[in-house]
């Protein structure tokens, strides 16, 4: 006797499909099947890797080394080797460090607040943008480590140890704030990720040839075995940690904005630095999203997973955070004016027509003017054109944090110490660098993880649902 | 031989499910569904409760917190006092970010030690992972109830016979 017979439903209720005006449409394109799901982004970690991988890989890692001779040099000789001095202090380490810490915030913004929101189109792209959050944390962590100078005394300075004075670090200090927020924001990324992981882990681990791939993936899989009970608990995880990543996620970049903003140089001092620099980071992390995720879809043949309508919805979140940035750059210019403090309108002034004025430019045009071309859908849906502008935007993040620290920093109060900060060679190239480790650790990534969430992809299919004709749902009604 | 339980593939989340409610009725308790992904519905058609993994995350929160402020007063405000800037020794308000981000830290570890050991996870080694079926199933494109021969109700004949009826193309017995 069949499931279907015992119900009181009788069995001539048909479920009809949708009226096709209703029809959403469907995340995964072609009406995928969920075992082509898991075997299509299994296999781009398995067989051969493809041709452009191992070229990309030497050029990456010739850019670490590049970066960890250069950190080798500065240790070696001493902070002089950069560029900076009185009275800009601060200058390429610390936009560096703004900028990479930025950009893993598009990361956890998709996995926890589009979570949140249950906006199911997240699916495709958070394995990939989480990875992204961790590298960039990654990069992000080496600049104020290496800006100190003499690091081997950092251990002092960072974590709570008593000095040789038996001295406590100072909580008064947002600085140590930041110490906090990016350690705690860089493990539970981890965390997530991991936790997001399992139970593809467990995907690749029963899917493994080699002894060697099948003991690794099965050792971190943890022997996950799908079991319901399991996931029952682990789903109540996944949203304790969404939940926990929301707020964690707002409070890093006010965190980091707090290093400025607490202090009182006209330029920083002001109170609306922690919401737009978190949504900056939002915007230039969605930057980096696409940079990185439209030519990963054509070379690995992802177009069905990660849809245009997935570009063009991440357009959507890039005009909206460019436009809060826009207008947080126009109201810092207003209250410079309105708040009649005259230092703070000088420096303003000095911004847009001092020495830098074309660093100034540079930023507006790029984070102020590019967005505002994805309101019309055909620029949202040409991949090369979002492509472009994308690169555009990561430009114009990193002369954001470049524009706030260095401009408010060269000419403070007294006009004999006024200077003009000039890069050395080693800020350049250890600049550079940090790509390279960033593109290293991302290209080994998708390599040997499944860069898609396999699991989560194949829960937002019509296939997935036990209510729905394609999951094999015979008659109406819910039980 | 020694079994360890009897497995039963189907081929839809519907299917699984319909087959879950009928173990569920028929009173079983040592028995589960291995999913590729959280099917919708599943725990309810198991008779699950709602999982305690949230306590774990309060417990882990409220450490944080208390770890954070407890740390701070008496760091900067009891075991080495200085006075730096004029501010008071200790206040609640520049120890919020500190204690914040480890009321965070602290309970997302919660929230993940929780979700293993409620799961008796990690483990390196399970009888069903030593069967083919399953391994090609469970984490790929299929929905397999397993119910194990611990459980008091098993009993080989009438349990394959339910399994039978709730649809199951394919029934097998997993070794220990």
């Amino acid at each position: 006797m069949s499931a279907a017979a015992e119900h009181s439903i009788p069995s001539s209720v048909k479920i009809a499909p949708p009226p096709a005006e209703l029809e959403r449409e469907p995340l995964v394109l072609q009406n995928r099947s969920i075992g082509w799901i898991s075997d299509h982004i299994a296999g781009i970690c398995e067989g051969e890797a493809p041709k452009w991988w191992l070229p990309a890989l030497i050029m990456s890692v010739s850019l670490m080394t590049m970066m960890f001779g250069c950190i080798a040099y500065l240790i070696a000789t001493g902070v002089g080797v950069w560029g900076l001095n009185q009275p800009v202090e601060w200058a390429w380490d610390i936009t560096n460090f703004v900028f990479w810490i930025g950009i893993g915030h598009a990361g956890t913004l998709i996995s926890a607040i589009l979570f949140l929101l249950r906006q199911k189109w997240r699916t495709s792209v958070n394995r990939a943008a989480e990875a992204m959050t961790l590298f960039a944390v990654a990069c992000a962590g080496i600049f104020p480590v290496i800006h100190v100078g003499r690091i081997w005394y950092a251990v002092w300075w960072l974590p709570p140890i008593p000095n040789n004075y038996d001295i406590w670090v100072n909580f008064r200090s947002p600085l140590l704030w930041d110490v906090f927020a990016v350690s705690t924001y860089g493990t539970v990324s981890l965390l997530f990720w991991y936790t997001g992981l399992i139970p593809d882990l467990a995907t690749m681990r029963d899917r493994a040839t080699g002894k060697v791939k099948k003991f690794l993936y099965g050792f971190f899989a943890l022997g996950w075995t799908g079991s319901n009970r399991h996931w029952s608990n682990y789903e109540k995880c996944y949203l304790l940690l969404a939940g926990l990543s929301t707020p964690l996620v707002l409070s890093v970049h006010s965190i980091v904005s707090f290093d400025f903003a607490v202090s009182q140089v006209p330029g920083w001092h002001t109170t609306i630095f922690p919401p737009y620099f978190v949504a900056g980071a939002v915007f230039s992390g969605f930057g980096m999203v696409l940079t990185l995720l439209i030519p990963l879809r054509t070379l690995c043949k992802l177009e069905d997973i990660v849809t245009v309508r997935h570009v063009e919805l991440m357009c959507k979140v890039i005009l909206a955070t460019g436009s809060i940035v826009g207008y947080a750059y126009g109201m810092e210019f207003f209250i410079a004016w309105y708040g009649g403090n005259p230092y703070e309108l000088a420096a303003f002034k000095n911004r847009a027509f001092g020495p830098y004025w074309w660093s100034y430019w540079w930023m507006i045009s790029c984070n102020v003017i590019c967005p505002h071309l994805f309101w019309f859908k055909k620029l949202r849906t040409n991949m090369v054109f979002v492509f472009i502008v994308t690169i555009f935007v990561n430009i114009g993040m990193w002369f954001e944090r470049f524009v706030i620290i260095v401009t408010s920093l060269h000419r403070d109060y007294l006009p004999s110490s006024w200077g003009y900060f000039r890069p050395t060679w080693v800020d350049v190239c250890t600049f550079l660098g940090s790509f390279g480790l960033f593109f290293t650790l991302f290209l080994l990534f998708m390599r040997y993880l499944p860069m898609i969430a396999i699991s989560e992809v194949k829960g937002v299919t019509p296939q997935a649902d036990p209510h729905h004709p394609q999951g094999g749902a015979k008659h109406g009604g819910h039980h | 031989m020694n079994a360890y339980g009897l497995l039963a593939v189907f081929e839809t989340p519907a299917d699984a499910m319909h087959a879950a409610e009928k173990v569920r009725d028929a009173g079983y308790s040592k028995w589960d569904v291995h999913t590729p992904f959280p099917v919708h519905g599943m725990d309810a058609a198991m008779g699950l409760r709602n999982s305690p993994v949230g306590w774990f995350t309060f417990i882990g929160g409220v450490t944080g917190y208390t770890t954070g402020m407890t740390m701070i007063w008496w760091m900067n405000a009891y075991d080495y006092k200085i006075v730096i800037g004029g501010k008071p020794m200790f206040s609640p308000f520049f120890s919020f970010p500190v204690s914040y981000e480890l009321t965070i830290l602290l309970a997302s570890f919660g929230s993940l030690i929780g979700m293993f050991l409620l799961n008796r996870l990690p483990r390196l080694h399970h009888p069903l992972l030593k069967n083919r079926k399953f391994c090609q199933g469970a984490s790929h494109d299929k929905f397999i109830v397993v119910i194990e021969t611990a459980d008091p109700k098993f009993n080989a004949e009438e349990t394959r016979k339910l399994l039978v009826s709730a649809g199951s193309k394919h029934i097998e017995l997993v070794e220990d």
